[in-house]
């Protein structure tokens, strides 16, 4: 019976992006039932093209359904989705290693 | 046993499968970034830049904190509770229970949802949760479809072979040939009946109680209850 445990999470923007969506629900931006339809269709689709694995394949579908999701009910707007994620990306490339990456919010 | 490992090692190739990719996706991401300064004689070179969608979901909860929709200690202690408190052993230990208990038993089979939650086994999402028990003549088996609806309060976060295509799509087709893959012969005569979860409605197998184990406690009998054995891809008492 003796076995390896399992990481519950492979990588932690998988917990991230699964807290994310289970404290939007259970704050009640919406169901888990309407949840899972969407989150089902966007795996259907990504399925067509090729067997997903179930690891990191699993974990995009989910992330572009969750942006999908909070682009359209203007939560958060694709635009300044992919303006905050530039600004996390030049922070990361100009913050020496080691130290704490953060952007401006004010 | 011998089987039983063989056949995980055809879901550990998938997996494998998808390390391999997202390495991949990795360096295309550090490779295409654009440099903002001379790296050579660098002293301090910069962090290391995640990947792709490491960067989409810290931009999603950066406009979502914004905007007052999410609180970031809310999800520290979600990414907490799954990581480290909710697993399979809740699980275990409600099917040692029903294992040694015949009033638990009956409570469990006519209404899990209440029975588990008594024990402080609740789901976040309101789903029902309904028990499925093996017998000589039926062996349950779960799946999710539609997605990679689980138990979560019983059996944590699904490993990654249940949330794959192979395994979704196989589970109903060809449930007796993905057994065999786990390592799982039953007998000829023993039908199996596979369940679709959906968000509402999530099931938890109780598998067979194992021959000789008269005098266990039940601490003892939860040690022989694997994960897989209450998806119905292992029996109990066989190492998952």
């Amino acid at each position: 019976m003796s076995r390896p445990k399992e990481p519950a999470f492979a990588e932690p923007w998988h917990a991230q992006i699964f807290a994310l969506t289970v404290h939007l629900s259970e704050s009640g931006r919406f169901t888990w039932p309407g949840w899972a339809e969407r989150f089902g269709a966007t795996l259907a689709r990504h399925g067509l093209a090729r067997d997903l694995d179930g690891g990191d394949d699993y974990f995009i579908a989910w992330l572009e359904t969750l942006e999908t999701f909070m682009a359209e009910t203007g939560a958060a707007p694709a635009p300044e989705t992919a303006e905050v994620r530039a600004r996390w990306e030049a922070a990361y490339l100009a913050t020496p290693h080691g130290q704490p990456v953060h952007i401006d919010e004010t | 046993m011998q089987d039983c490992r063989a056949g995980q090692e055809s879901f550990a190739a998938l997996r494998q499968g998808h390390m391999d990719a997202r390495v991949d996706r990795w360096e295309t991401s550090v490779q295409s970034a654009p440099m903002p300064h001379d790296h050579s004689g660098d002293a301090h070179p910069h962090s290391l830049l995640p990947s792709d969608p490491a960067l989409r979901v810290k931009a999603l909860e950066t406009v979502l904190v914004r905007r007052g929709l999410v609180d970031p200690a809310a999800l520290d202690a979600i990414i907490d509770t799954y990581e480290n408190k909710i697993g399979p052993k809740n699980g275990a230990d409600v099917v040692a229970r029903a294992w040694s208990d015949p009033g638990f038993r009956a409570d469990l089979l006519a209404d899990a949802t209440a029975t588990v939650s008594a024990l402080g086994y609740y789901g976040r999402q309101g789903e029902h949760i309904v028990a499925v028990e093996n017998t000589p003549e039926t062996h349950n088996m779960v799946v999710c479809t539609l997605c990679s609806c689980y138990p979560w309060p019983l059996l944590g976060i699904p490993p990654a072979w249940y949330k794959s295509d192979a395994y979704r799509a196989r589970a109903v087709r060809e449930p007796r040939k993905v057994l065999a893959d786990f390592g799982v012969a039953l007998p000829p005569d023993t039908a199996v009946r596979v369940w679709d979860s959906t968000a509402e409605v999530r099931y938890l197998v109780i598998p067979m109680r194992p021959e000789g184990t008269d005098g266990l406690s039940r601490e003892e009998l939860a040690a022989l209850v694997s994960r897989d054995s209450m998806i119905g891809t292992a029996l109990a008492g066989a190492a998952a």
